[in-house]
This record gives C-alpha cells, sequence and structure tokens, in this order.
C-alpha cells in the first residue's frame, strides 16, 4: 500500500482467543481519516446501544492512523477508543510514545478487541506472529512495574502499553500507560481493557512504510525541521515542556485552585516549571520523531518515601494534582504523579477526583472515621497517598470515588454535585473557565465530557473578551473540528498550536501520504461529520434531548472566583443558556441540542437521523436551514 | 569526519534513525538505520545515541574483504561482495552493525551526516576530528 497505511486490521476475539488478520478497511480510512474517526465509526456501528462499557459487548479497539510513523512532525500518536464507561458516551484517549509507530512498522494498523477474556492476557505482536499469551503473573502489578516487567522478559525493543490496578479493580477513570509515563488517560480505557482482562499489548516490528511521494513529504518535513528548529517558541517548549503553562495560566486567572474555588494559586512558585526542572528533571524525553521533546523525565525526591522516577508531571497534573489539591512542592506534585501513574489512574480526573474529596472533607461532608482515621487537608501528601491507596482498592468509602466525582456526589448528597467538577461524568482539565466563557463552552459540549483536548480557547477569551460570549460559539465549534482532527491523524496538535504549523501544512504531508488530494475544508468537514456522528451515538445510548447534557456543575455560574486577577468574576446562568443556544444554532442542531435530519444528512450521514428518528430526539428542522458553513476559522495565539 | 556524541542530550526522539533510512534506503523504516539509540528506563533515566566510532574491527574481522574506510574515515560496505555472515555484526564493540530481514548485506555508518542536521538537541554533531577531509 502506498497510501501510509500498514495494511492489516486485526480482530482479536477475546472470548474464543480467535485473532483474524484482515486487510485494512481502506475506504473507511478515507472516510474517518483514521484514529479518533474511524474509532467513532465503528463503535457506533458494532456496540449495541444497550450495552455495559464494561460488559463483553463493548469494543475495545487501538488505531495508529495514517500518518502516524510517517515521517512527519510529532507524527507518533495512537489513540484508543471504546464506550466510556465514565460518560457512557463515545470514549477516545491518545498518547504519543512509541508505539503507535511500532504497530505500523509490524505492519499493523489497528486492533480491535471484541469480547471478553476469562483469564488475564496479552497480545503480543511480533511482526507476523500474533498471540494472546498469558497475563496471570502480570495481573495486580503497577502499570510502570508491568512495563518494567515485560520487557525483562520479552526484550527492550518492544513496545508496550499497560494497565494497572486501578483499572483492574474497576476504577472508571483508568488510563493506559507506555514508554514510563505516556498516558491515554481520559474516558476511562484503562477500565475497559482490564474489563476485557486485557493486562498489556507489545509490539515489535521492523517492516517499511509506503507513502503515495516520499520525496515530496521528505522534502517538505525536512523544511519543517529546519525551519522550525529556530522558532522562538522551541526553546520554552524544550526546556519546561508543557509545565511552562503553569505559572502562565496563574496569571491570567485561570487555574484551578482547591477544586476550583478560586483561579489564583498564590503557592505557584513552589511548583511550576522552574521548580520542575531545578527540583526533579533527569533528561528531556521526547515522543517518536518529534524534535520538541516536551517530555520531561523527572524524580521525586521526598524524606521517608522511596525515590521514585516518573515522566512529568505535565501541565494538566501540575494544576489538577498541584494548585487544585493545594499542593506546596514539586517533588509532592511529582510524586503524586508517580502514584497516580503506577496505580493506572488518569492524573486528570484522579487530580479532580482529590480535590472534590478535599472539598468534602473541608465542608465536614467526609470525615476522618470515614478515612479510617486519616485526614484530607490541602497540601497534605500523606493524607492525599492513603486516599490514593484507599480509592484503588476501592476500601470503603474509596469505592464511592472509584466512579468519579459525578458518582461520588451522588452518594454523599448534601449539595456536593454543585462542585463535582465534571461534565458528563468527566472531570475538568486544568483550566477555570468562568472567566473564559470559550473554555466553559468547549467543556459544556465536548462529545467526551470536560476535556481541553476538544477545544481549547484560552487565549480566545483573552483575545476576544472574556466577559462577553458574543461569537464565542463559532469559534468553538471551529475549534472542535480542527483540534479532534489531530486525533484521527494520529499526530500531535502542539506543533500546530505552538510552532506554527498550520493546517495546510498538516494537509499537505496528509496528501504527500495518501494521495488523496483532499482540502483542509474537507479534513474540517470530516472532523465534524465525526463530531456530529459521536453526538448521535451519545443520545441514542443516554436517551435524553442532548441539552440536558450539556451543564457544568453549579459552581460555575453560583460562585464567583475568589481571589487574583480573575476576582469576582464569573459566568451567568444566562449565559450559559444563551451560548449553548449559540452553540447549537452554529452547528445546525435545534434548541434541545439535537442534531437535525438536514446536518446529518448534510455529512452524509443520514442514517443516523433515522436513528434518532426512532427514538424521538431527531432535532426539529431549523427554520431558514442550517448555516452553510459550521464554525468559524480561528488562529488562537500561542500564548 | 565523525560524529561526536552527547549522551545526556539525546531525547530518544529517533529522528536520526528515521532520516538514516530514508537516506540510504528511501524508505520509512528506522529498523533500517545505521546508528541506534539505548534507553535506560525507569532507572537511571538516560538516552545514549551509539554511533560508529570507526574502529575498523568490522573490516578486520571480514571474510570477504567487503568492508574498507573511504577518504573521510567511513567504513564502507561493499554490498556486492558481502555474504551478510554476521561476523563483523559480533565484533562490533558498539553494537553499530545491522542487519535487517529485507537486505542481503549489514548496515554500517557511511557518515553522510543526515543524522546530526536534525537533532535538535545537539545529542549528535558532526565532528571534523583533526582537521580529516
Amino acid at each position: 500500500m502506498n497510501n501510509g497505511l500498514a495494511g492489516i486490521t486485526l480482530r482479536v476475539n477475546l472470548t474464543t482467543g480467535e485473532i483474524r488478520r484482515l486487510p485494512t478497511d481502506e475506504e473507511l480510512f478515507r472516510r474517518c481519516y483514521g484514529g479518533r474517526g474511524v474509532i467513532a465509526e465503528i463503535l457506533y456501528d458494532e456496540v449495541p446501544r444497550d450495552a455495559d462499557p464494561l460488559g463483553p459487548e463493548n469494543v475495545f479497539i487501538m488505531n495508529a492512523g495514517i500518518m502516524s510513523g510517517c515521517f512527519i512532525p510529532a507524527g507518533a500518536k495512537i489513540e484508543f477508543g471504546s464506550i466510556s464507561p465514565l460518560t457512557n458516551g463515545h470514549g477516545d484517549s491518545n498518547m504519543g510514545g512509541h508505539l503507535g509507530p511500532e504497530l505500523k512498522y509490524a505492519g499493523y494498523d489497528m486492533v480491535i478487541f471484541t469480547g471478553m477474556s476469562a483469564k488475564p492476557v496479552f497480545l503480543y505482536i511480533d511482526n507476523d506472529t500474533v498471540e494472546l499469551r498469558d497475563a496471570s503473573r502480570y495481573w495486580g502489578m503497577g502499570a510502570l512495574d508491568c512495563e518494567v516487567q515485560l520487557k525483562k522478559d520479552l526484550s527492550e525493543d518492544f513496545q508496550i502499553a499497560t494497565i494497572g490496578p486501578a483499572a483492574e479493580n474497576g476504577i472508571l477513570f483508568s488510563c493506559i500507560s507506555h514508554d514510563y509515563g505516556r498516558q491515554a488517560g481520559r474516558t476511562g480505557q484503562g477500565t475497559v481493557m482490564a474489563s476485557k482482562k486485557l493486562k498489556a499489548i507489545a509490539v515489535r516490528g521492523n517492516r517499511s512504510l509506503r507513502v503515495h511521494d516520499l520525496d515530496a513529504l521528505t522534502k517538505q518535513v525536512s523544511d519543517v525541521i529546519f525551519r522550525t528548529q529556530n522558532h522562538p517558541n522551541m526553546e520554552p517548549w524544550q526546556k519546561y515542556g508543557t509545565a511552562f503553562f503553569l505559572r502562565w495560566s496563574n496569571d491570567n486567572g485561570v487555574m484551578p485552585t482547591r477544586n476550583f474555588q478560586t483561579t489564583h494559586y498564590e503557592h505557584i512558585d513552589k511548583i511550576d516549571g522552574d521548580q520542575l526542572i531545578e527540583k526533579c528533571l533527569i533528561t528531556h524525553k521526547a515522543c517518536f520523531g518529534c524534535w520538541m521533546n516536551c517530555g520531561k523525565y523527572t524524580k521525586a525526591v521526598i524524606p521517608g518515601k522511596p525515590e521514585v522516577h516518573l515522566e512529568g508531571p505535565e501541565y494538566e497534573t501540575g494544576a489538577l494534582c498541584g494548585a487544585n489539591i493545594g499542593m506546596m512542592d514539586i517533588n509532592h506534585v511529582a510524586y503524586i504523579n508517580w502514584m497516580l501513574d503506577n496505580a493506572g489512574m488518569d492524573t486528570m480526573s484522579g487530580g479532580g477526583v482529590i480535590a472534590f474529596a478535599m472539598e468534602c472533607f473541608e465542608k465536614g461532608f467526609i470525615t476522618e472515621k470515614d478515612l479510617e482515621g486519616h485526614t484530607l487537608e490541602w497540601g497534605s501528601i500523606d493524607d492525599v497517598e492513603h486516599f490514593v491507596d484507599m480509592v484503588t482498592h476501592r476500601r470503603g468509602i474509596g469505592d464511592w470515588f472509584a466512579g468519579g466525582t459525578k458518582r461520588a456526589a451522588q452518594k454523599i448528597g448534601k449539595g456536593s454535585e454543585k462542585f463535582a467538577m465534571q461534565v458528563k461524568g468527566q472531570e475538568m482539565s486544568g483550566y477555570d473557565g468562568r472567566w473564559a466563557p470559550g473554555m466553559m463552552l468547549s467543556y459544556m459540549t465536548a462529545d467526551i465530557g470536560a476535556h481541553h483536548n476538544r477545544s481549547w480557547t484560552i487565549t480566545v477569551d483573552m483575545a476576544e473578551g472574556r466577559e462577553k460570549i458574543e461569537g464565542r460559539a463559532k469559534i468553538v465549534v471551529y475549534l472542535q473540528h480542527v483540534r479532534p482532527l489531530f486525533d484521527s491523524l494520529c499526530v500531535c496538535r502542539l506543533f500546530w498550536g505552538e510552532l506554527d504549523i498550520t493546517p495546510e501544512d498538516i494537509i499537505a504531508s496528509l496528501n504527500h501520504i495518501t494521495g488523496w488530494n483532499v482540502s483542509v475544508a474537507d479534513a474540517l468537514r470530516t472532523s465534524e461529520r465525526t463530531w456530529n456522528l459521536t453526538r448521535c451515538h451519545y443520545l441514542e445510548r443516554n436517551k435524553a434531548a442532548g441539552r440536558t447534557f450539556d451543564y457544568p456543575p453549579a459552581r460555575s455560574w453560583e460562585d464567583k472566583i475568589l481571589s487574583g486577577p480573575g476576582k469576582g468574576k464569573g459566568v451567568t446562568k444566562e449565559q450559559v443558556e444563551q451560548m449553548l443556544d449559540d452553540y447549537y444554532a452554529a452547528r445546525g442542531w435545534d434548541k434541545k441540542g439535537n442534531p437535525t435530519r438536514e446536518i446529518l444528512e448534510d455529512l452524509g450521514i443520514g442514517f443516523a437521523a433515522e436513528n434518532l428518528k426512532k427514538i424521538g430526539l431527531l432535532g426539529e428542522p431549523i427554520p431558514g436551514g442550517i448555516p452553510p458553513v459550521r464554525g468559524e476559522r480561528y488562529k488562537p495565539k500561542a500564548f | 569526519m565523525r560524529i561526536k556524541v552527547n549522551r545526556d542530550n539525546c531525547t530518544g526522539c529517533h529522528l536520526c534513525r528515521q532520516v538514516c533510512a530514508i537516506r540510504h534506503y528511501n524508505e520509512i523504516n528506522p529498523k533500517k538505520a545505521a546508528l541506534r539509540i539505548e534507553a535506560k528506563f525507569p532507572d537511571p533515566g538516560k538516552y545514549r545515541p551509539v554511533v560508529c566510532s570507526q574502529c575498523g574491527k568490522c573490516a578486520e574481522v571480514c571474510p570477504e574483504n567487503a568492508i574498507s574506510q573511504n577518504d573521510i574515515g567511513a567504513y564502507i560496505v561493499d554490498k556486492e561482495k558481502c555474504i551478510n555472515c554476521g561476523e563483523c555484526v559480533a565484533a562490533c564493540p558498539l553494537g553499530v552493525v545491522f542487519q535487517h530481514p529485507d537486505l542481503d548485506h549489514v548496515i554500517i555508518c557511511d557518515f553522510c551526516m543526515e543524522c546530526t542536521r536534525v537533532c535538535n538537541t545537539d545529542a549528535i554533531v558532526k565532528w571534523d576530528k583533526g582537521g580529516a577531509k
């Protein structure tokens, strides 16, 4: 194949142990561009709407897409997807590292897991050799520890994905871990993997990938390499990685602090990027083929605790396991990062859950008696360590938090759902949206819950007005088409955001690889198609009008920001409602947030309109019709 | 002409290995590269690029006299003469003579320096030792 694809798709039936090798469906990749897009369509087609996300009917997919491994900027992503146990909708999450390219060098574009194994197994891929092997001896191991052991047992040159005990114990926000610190963290993909008794995936390959025009691709990419080597943003990225933004976010009043009570952390200088580099850095660490090396491999040294090595904390972990839980020492933040990594929990939802529990403790909703005699004070590493252990093993009230903040608030009651900082069951990323309304809208409307990677608007809000909502919805719609496009192509978006690689550059690479000759507009339309498909899928599974699911917790409009540059600011409920109206109009959906037949047919997914109609959730026709183009092109400033 | 290694600078991105294979085989396949990167994780947590040091052991042991040094100091494999026996692979003290199932000859660095051009952290640097040509 001369289109970047490796050529083979594996279907692994974990119930029967049967492994089938099928030619990769090129039409499917052409239609959806791979990664998240292909996953969305397979899940829509194959998972029964009433299937338990943790049951045998859920389908778990690993997809390396078209561009991964093909010598393009930051082309090293691999996408995982299944129905999310956290949101009960389409779920996907990706990670960098080396696994995506290695899978393709082994000859495979995608692995589709169905069913459920009776005993723990791992998938072993060494070029043509594909086997399910016994993983009994690895079950129970930490995610990082398991990678060490598998490399010892197989060979150092395997690329490995693992899960940890949190996933095995059914913690709904568990991640998939790779390369000692790269995680596909969101939407509980690790939990789904564990439900299928799939402990790990180990891959090694030495095949060549063939592309449409290697000379043109090599020339274009070489130009990009030499151009970006001298970009002014390269130096801070290489030095700090995303931790650079901790201070920036704090200075701009969006830092989630003590469970999103305020947006400015007074101790930021104890946990920021400078502290990380000065106190913790071991080495800079890159994903495959990326010359920006934003990964920081570090150590956490705390008297009385073992020295641990980890990757991070990156921005999100620094914010959510730092400021958001009141930590005052970078070593403590790093240690928590390591704890969650090895337990196999998403550090973003994990930080959100710890913060929520801390506020519950502060308010007296949970007590020392509930916590086996321990306290849960802001900034206490020992308290956090004990609490995480309770959650990982679902001991006592640890069990209440196993399903994330939304489900924990249902157990705790007392109005705690007001400050369970999640949307659709998934915890918010490390930005408070009260003084960044576009960010708030992004959280509200993201198909996988409150995740920043569907649309990130902090610099948009700063440029366009932080207390103004007019025009914001159209930009959010555009960004929701651009950012997830990278997840379909399986390339990192950071080059676009930070090093001025344009969507045109990326699509030019795509054309050199595939020969498709598509335009940016075509690509955005493909991304929009996927966005609408996952929305329909969500509605078909959750069976209520879309708007029902698109609200943030009431803290978002009831509580104003307590301190810092954003003191006293906040969105109102009316603004929240208005933003939803604007957003649905910009998308061609009705006021209830349901997609209309017109938009679905326009995007070539009329079959979804039929399915929505059957359950009474097809949007009412829009007077005057849908907008001819959805979203308004916008280039957010880097920072 | 040699390659100087600043081992602590390596980030393990393997861009060097990608461009090496593209340059020499016109293929995207880092497993055909003429250099390797050791990764030691989680402890101590370091990468180390390993490149040919031009020690000449490969040429010494070659039963076919298929390896000879050129005027910039690189050991060049005569692809016609090489029988892919692997003697040089075993003899290389740094483990930088490679074989690949697609190829019927061994792979040794020819010091084209393409890898040093793309390395963004100066982990591998073109080194004109003692003014060699």
